[in-house]
């Protein structure tokens, strides 16, 4: 089976239509939405919507921490993110909070491990940057593969014989075969709020009988979705880090 | 994890195995033959000593996911593999005859040989880090010569790589990283920067390369055959090797200058490529002489010193920048024409040829000129005043570069005598890895197209980036235009 996964959508609608556009190519058998389709951009009606739809479909929706935000405060937040998730609020109507509602906060595919953060405890969103938090995310786990998103940086973690976590900084579209007889822990990086250099979505394609892993890179009009986030009225930093990749 | 018990006649995922041919410590041979496969195949299966040792079934996982990505005729081809599910295994092509091994016991070899042996790895190491993959476990027995054939056109003669369990593919996880305390290596070949650990530097291999070709020339290895312990192996940051021309009198001073800075402990002082490295050994005229080649042999307190005060200028090797092969350190060739209606052109050429020397600090250039010769009869090769034409065309050609002030290591000379230009320039462009060949057009109207200017064959045939220069003319410029090669910006 080949999954697209789709992480940190962040009310990207341009990036999220050129992703999902793309997807014809890559022979995808079934989606993930690896959390947080909201927060940040100027476009989450839509994104909501989008997401319905492919979840009625059969894709496969898990919970982001800005997702949980909009119902349920997050203290945790920088004031940019608030202010975003204070603007969602004023935008979304019932129909929307019932797609956040049906978000799962893992889900596990036969040796694969779907979650937004971190497998340990999914909801405390441990960011995973460093081989300290990669080896606890690796460790609270039995699935040989686990995928995450949001640290917006993709990365493929390795846990090591010594039972410490190595990274490996993927290229784009370069397909990873992913050992058996490892414990992997891939980060997709984001389709709507890419940080590492590059303006272009990312997203993962995990082949799970080939037992491979590519992170794919999709350009997409990051100057209409910073122009959106302008007219919103949305913290002018939301946009500007559209336009830098970081 | 239950395994079958190989043995002669057995069959496996189709592969029918024959007799046992190799048993080594890691890993076991067997030749094999599968319906529709007519190449020669041998099996290499690992060794799995009890309790599944990880860092034994590592480096064959590794293997696993190299050598079925690698092509071309420097690597066994690989015609299967089974995962540890089941039975690992590794089906490749077999390698006709031996390995180095037996010949490298038989050092100190003669100097051509070695020259000739270390052109043909520097050749295979180009194909290996062209494919972004390091091998990091140089030595004899990792080293095949595939067999010459009858047929000259036919392959034969390359150098083979095999066995890459320790080998690193950049683009890919490496399963190495972090799963052993010791470095991973061989001792006597281990670079520097492998001793720290490092496994994402290519010229690793081309220090590997250096100690091979030291120990073939004298019989003696460069840092002898340390035990294979960190502390051991730290007094590689610093160690400097006998210069191996007080081991072997007769060595010229260019191969001495080329093992020592294949030796060199900092990477970036060795041969930033593999590529300029097989350059060397294949024009040993051409090596830009430096003070290796007439080094005497280090005292015990110099040797102290440096490792002791780490700080200087000459500090040993503590970090590595990263580095990408060809496209920081290309060769580049450039055709000179030093006709007198040529002229105008060579002035076009030089300021091309210095645009891009600039761009690539670490670039080397070749400037190539072609004496034509008759294709039937022989020619004078003499001036009326005596001089031979070769040498006389040498000096123009030095005198065409002069300008552009280039140290003498970053370039080298070459006058090519053959009837037809495009085809030697080709032929040398081949045989020498360029990457990038700067060749000018004279003109671009009228009949030279249809009958076929050098530049033209050049541009339709090179396997590497030609760029053509051109005097724009006013008349010429429409033309120009329509050109599908780069023209030369107006000066």
């Amino acid at each position: 089976m080949r999954l697209a996964i789709l992480s940190d959508i962040h009310a990207n609608r341009e990036a999220l239509d050129a992703v999902l556009a793309s997807l014809d190519a890559h022979r995808i058998d079934r989606i993930v939405l690896l959390g947080d389709i909201v927060g940040y951009g100027a476009d989450p009606v839509y994104c909501l919507e989008r997401a319905e739809a492919l979840m009625a479909a059969g894709a496969i929706g898990i919970l982001g921490n800005h997702d949980l935000a909009i119902t349920s405060d997050d203290f945790d937040m920088n004031s940019a993110a608030r202010a975003a998730i204070e603007w969602t609020r004023r935008q979304l109507a019932p129909p929307h909070l019932a797609v956040l509602a049906r978000l799962e906060e893992t889900h596990r595919e036969d040796n694969v491990l779907l979650v937004h953060a971190s497998a340990r405890a999914p909801r405390a969103w441990h960011y995973i940057t460093d081989p300290g938090s990669a080896e606890r995310c690796l460790r609270a786990t039995d699935a040989p593969v686990t995928l995450a998103g949001h640290v917006h940086v993709p990365c493929l973690w390795r846990l090591t014989s010594a039972g410490t976590a190595t990274p490996h900084i993927p290229l784009a579209g370069q397909e990873m075969p992913l050992s058996p007889r490892q414990n992997w822990l891939g980060i997709m990086g984001s389709v709507g709020q890419p940080r590492d250099g590059s303006t272009a979505a990312a997203f993962g394609i995990l082949d799970t009988r080939a037992r491979t892993l590519t992170i794919e890179r999709k350009a997409y009009d990051h100057y209409e979705a910073a122009r959106k986030i302008r007219e919103a009225g949305l913290p002018i930093a939301l946009a500007e880090r559209l336009l830098r990749g970081r | 994890m239950g395994r079958m018990q190989l043995q002669t006649g057995a069959v496996l995922d189709g592969f029918l195995i024959g007799e046992k041919i190799h048993q080594g410590g890691m890993a076991e041979i067997w030749e094999v033959t599968k319906a529709g496969i007519d190449v020669p195949l041998v099996m290499k299966i690992p060794l799995i000593l009890d309790g599944d040792d990880p860092t034994m079934i590592v480096g064959f996982e590794q293997e696993m996911m190299i050598l079925p990505r690698l092509t071309g005729p420097h690597v066994p081809r690989c015609y299967g593999c089974g995962d540890f599910s089941a039975q690992p295994y590794l089906v490749m092509e077999k390698i006709a005859g031996e390995s180095l091994l037996s010949r490298f016991k038989q050092a100190p070899i003669p100097l051509e040989e070695v020259i000739d042996l270390g052109a043909r790895i520097a050749t295979a190491l180009c194909s290996l880090h062209k494919q972004d993959v390091i091998h990091l476990d140089l030595k004899p027995s990792n080293i095949m010569l595939r067999p010459l054939t009858g047929d000259p056109t036919a392959p034969g003669g390359e150098a083979v790589f095999i066995d890459f369990g320790l080998s690193r593919h950049l683009r890919l996880p490496d399963l190495l990283a972090e799963e052993f305390r010791v470095p991973m290596g061989t001792a006597p070949y281990i670079a520097p920067e492998q001793v720290l650990k490092l496994r994402e530097e290519p010229r690793s291999d081309i220090f590997a390369l250096g100690v091979l070709l030291y120990t073939l020339a004298t019989g003696q290895r460069p840092f002898g055959n340390p035990e294979h312990k960190t502390k051991a192996l730290l007094r590689r940051l610093h160690e400097q090797p006998v210069p191996p021309r007080m081991l072997r009198k007769d060595m010229p001073g260019f191969l001495q200058e080329i093992i020592l800075r294949c030796l060199e402990v900092k990477p970036e002082r060795r041969y930033p490529t593999a590529q300029q490295l097989a350059f060397d050994l294949s024009h040993p005229d051409h090596v830009a002489l430096t003070e290796r080649a007439t080094r005497k042999p280090v005292g015990w307190l110099r040797n102290f010193l440096a490792g002791r005060f780490a700080n200087s200028a000459d500090a040993p090797l503590s970090r590595i920048e990263s580095y990408r092969h060809a496209t920081t350190a290309p060769i580049i060739m450039v055709a000179v024409d030093l006709s007198p209606e040529g002229a105008p052109l060579r002035e076009q050429v030089q300021s091309l040829t210095a645009m891009l020397l600039e761009a690539k600090p670490l670039a080397r250039l070749a400037c190539v000129n072609v004496l034509k010769t008759a294709r039937l009869g022989i020619d004078t090769m003499t001036e009326e005043d005596g001089t031979s034409t070769h040498v006389k065309r040498l000096v123009e050609l030095k005198n065409w570069a002069a300008p552009m002030r280039l140290p003498p290591e970053r370039v080298t000379y070459h006058v090519l005598e053959a009837p037809d230009a495009a085809e030697i320039l080709l032929s040398f462009a081949r045989n020498n890895h360029v990457d990038h060949l700067i060749v000018g057009a004279r003109g671009s109207g009228g009949v030279r197209r249809y009958l076929g200017s050098v530049s033209t064959a050049i541009v339709a045939e090179a396997t590497c980036s030609v760029t053509v220069a051109r005097v724009p003319s006013a008349q010429q410029e429409e033309e120009t235009m329509q050109e599908s090669v780069l023209p030369a910006p107006t000066p």
